[in-house]
């Protein structure tokens, strides 16, 4: 086997698809910029200064050094034997994100655009917050580089990840708990919108997952792409061969998208993005868009969303705080209509059952976001063959939310 | 013919400027609003800015979006306010009606039949917050099939180039934002308005409405000064989510108010 060599987190490789989204940020009839007139003229200066600074190799050389020394990367390709060995299939290799420097893939982003933001000039950054890892993630830089930061989380999630919200505060941000609409991350976008809109001279917008208005979708793919350029080569340096298969959990499908990007043109590996089934799909309770939602245009950029007839955004539910929105990233969407990728979900009680398996069976306790990753994948396994390889891109780690598991189990700690 | 063109004509003729209240259409419930939009003329108003209401307004502050969400407890549809519209047409032939809102909706109801709609129920024109010149194409195509005007947001970030665009873009009339922000935020200063006014007034022949951040008659009158259209949005939704229980009180506020700002526009 050979070792792995570091790969460059800014490098193209030849089979990323770099045709999409077009110059307004369309994929297809997906994306674009949907947005009040007020911030037209700084999304398009951010759109240059990305534009920019990504052919920059003096910015390329430090995102990579950061990359590197801070967030810990690359990270491992961990071949998990003895959960392939139980499940009886496939060979199962786990991306461990949940590694990284906080514990999730959101760092990958927050640390490319908090070194754009310094870049800008801005003094202030702001971000939204559904699990706690993104704005803990953004805290983590903004400490880094002396940045005022502030982050929005709806207050229902507030009392969800009750740690997470202590470490940003530990980190020095404010959070500011939003309390209208459903309480959660979209309520969280809209405020975090509101303050951008107010504050747009000095401060800086990191959103954390691949929607919002163009270049979001494009720049923080671009931010997390790191991940699936890793794994090819350390799957091809592993293994001599591409995976069969890819698995991630889609939320708004930052790290879905991060792993999927580079494999691509590859036709052979398949690509699976998992939805959060909720209390199930027949139930109405949950956050698949893609599953059962349908087009429209929200937080910027037209998508697949749970809306009503008359075109109201509905609630979602999801036992993981970080997949529970109403919209998906509009590059999914694209890769949906295609047919690149599968978008299948997983209820909550699937995907609790994972997070112990894999607990139990590997000692890593996986983010319950993460555990619908591996929900599918125990179910995709068994139904392929012992020299196949899977690739479940491990996104989070588990800690914070062995909170919502004890009191879930009717256990109290 | 288009009634926004004639009203600014007419008042253009006697010197007037226009008063344009934002109400949310179904604040605080769907059975007053044809009620309130008939007090607003009372009142004096010239154009009536009927809010559709939407789950997530992204671009308002704390005090419209919350007479969304009164509205939406009623489940105020796009429907519904196309059927407010209609009934508050057979009375009135004369005052335009702009919905404003935010693009959703009328995604979802589809843009020809929302043209076709609208234009029936006697709607004048359009301003969609989140639906910048670039991405209005398609809808503007089925707006000027039935003779509805687009109105566009200009705001103190919008480059020349930007300005450009929108007024090729633009109909009945230009919506300057004036401040940084969200609805209901700030007081905007006057001075550095009445500039970008004039700029803007050199690169167009629409006429030029200002709103966000105008709360009492002494800003309406200074803006009046140098615009042609004052809107008032969330110091008037504010009266509405005070008096919502009192249903009479309420229509009489609301023709004081708007009486109000009018004598202070029309004050020589």
């Amino acid at each position: 086997m050979q070792k792995s060599g570091p790969v460059k987190a800014v490098e193209v490789t030849a089979n990323e698809e770099m045709k999409l989204p077009d110059a307004r940020g369309h994929f297809g009839p997906y994306g674009g910029r949907f947005v009040a007139e007020t911030l037209m003229g700084p999304l398009e200066e951010l759109t240059r200064a990305y534009e920019r600074y990504l052919k920059d190799p003096e910015f390329l050389a430090e995102l990579d050094s950061e990359l590197k020394h801070y967030v810990g990367r690359p990270s491992p390709l961990y071949h998990a034997k003895r959960w392939s060995e139980r499940l009886g299939g496939a060979q199962i290799y786990l991306k461990r994100e949940d590694l990284n420097h906080t514990g999730a893939h959101k760092i990958n982003n927050t640390v490319g655009q908090a070194l754009l933001a310094h870049r800008m000039g801005k003094t202030r950054i702001i971000a939204e917050t559904g699990a706690g890892q993104h704005g803990v993630a953004s805290a983590t830089v903004a400490a880094k580089l002396g940045l005022e930061c502030v982050v929005y989380m709806g207050s229902e999630d507030i009392k969800r990840q009750s740690v997470n919200v202590f470490r940003m505060k530990l980190l020095g941000a404010r959070v500011v708990a939003v309390e209208a609409g459903s309480k959660t991350l979209k309520d969280a976008l809209n405020e975090a919108m509101r303050d951008w809109v107010t504050n747009v001279d000095d401060t800086f917008y990191i959103i954390g997952t691949v929607a919002g208005p163009h270049p979001y979708p494009a720049m923080v793919r671009d931010f997390q792409v790191v991940i699936g350029r890793e794994t090819r080569q350390q799957c091809l340096d592993m293994t001599g061969h591409l995976p069969d298969a890819l698995v991630a959990c889609v939320g708004g499908g930052s790290n879905a998208i991060g792993l999927f990007y580079p494999f691509i043109k590859d036709s052979n590996v398949r690509m699976y993005g998992v939805e959060a089934g909720g209390d199930g799909i027949e139930t109405g309770r949950h956050a698949a868009p893609l599953n059962a939602g349908s087009p429209g245009v929200l937080h910027g950029n037209r998508t697949y969303l749970m809306e009503d007839k008359n075109g109201q955004i509905i609630d979602t539910h999801s036992i993981s705080a970080g997949l529970d929105y109403p919209g998906v990233g509009p590059e999914h969407a694209w890769l949906k209509d295609t047919g690149r990728a599968r978008y299948v979900a997983i209820n909550d009680d699937e995907a609790l059952a994972a997070f112990h398996n894999l607990t139990r069976t590997e000692g890593i306790m996986p983010a319950l976001e993460s555990s619908h990753a591996l929900a599918y994948t125990e179910k995709l396994a068994p139904q392929m063959s012992r020299d196949e390889i899977i690739v479940v891109n491990l996104s989070g780690r588990g800690d914070k939310d062995i909170q919502t598991v004890a009191v879930r189990e009717g256990i109290s700690l | 013919m288009s009634r926004i063109k004639d009203c600014f004509d007419n008042l253009h003729k006697c010197g007037g400027k226009a008063l344009v209240p934002f109400i949310t259409a179904g604040d605080p419930d769907p059975e007053i609003t044809l009620p309130l939009m008939q007090a607003l003329v009372r009142g004096g108003a010239d154009i009536i800015e009927l809010g559709v209401p939407f789950s997530d307004p992204m671009a308002d502050g704390p005090v419209i979006q919350r007479s969304s969400e009164r509205a939406l407890k009623h489940a105020t549809s796009l429907n519904d306010v196309l059927r407010i519209v209609a009934n508050f047409r057979k009375e009135n032939q004369k005052t335009p009606v702009v919905l404003m809102g935010y693009l959703n909706p009328v995604e979802v109801m589809g843009y020809q039949e929302f043209a076709k709609r609208a234009s029936e129920a006697g709607v004048d024109g359009v301003l969609l917050v989140d639906l910048p010149p670039e991405e209005s194409d398609e809808l503007q195509l089925a707006l000027n099939r039935y003779d509805l005007n687009q109105v566009f947001l200009l705001s103190p970030t919008t480059s020349d180039e930007r300005l450009a665009l929108i007024c090729s873009k633009a109909s009945g009339f230009l919506y300057y934002v004036s401040l940084k922000g969200v609805t209901g935020s700030n007081r905007l200063n006057v001075d550095d308005v009445a500039k970008k006014i004039s700029h803007i007034r050199s690169k167009t022949g629409l006429p030029i409405g200002v709103g966000f951040g105008i709360k009492d008659a002494a800003t309406a009158r200074a803006v009046a000064g140098f615009s042609d259209a004052v809107i008032v949005g969330s110091a008037l939704v504010e009266r509405i989510a005070q008096l919502g229980e009192h249903k009479d009180r309420l229509i009489e506020d609301v023709t004081v108010y708007l009486t109000e700002l009018r004598t202070a526009i029309d004050a020589p």
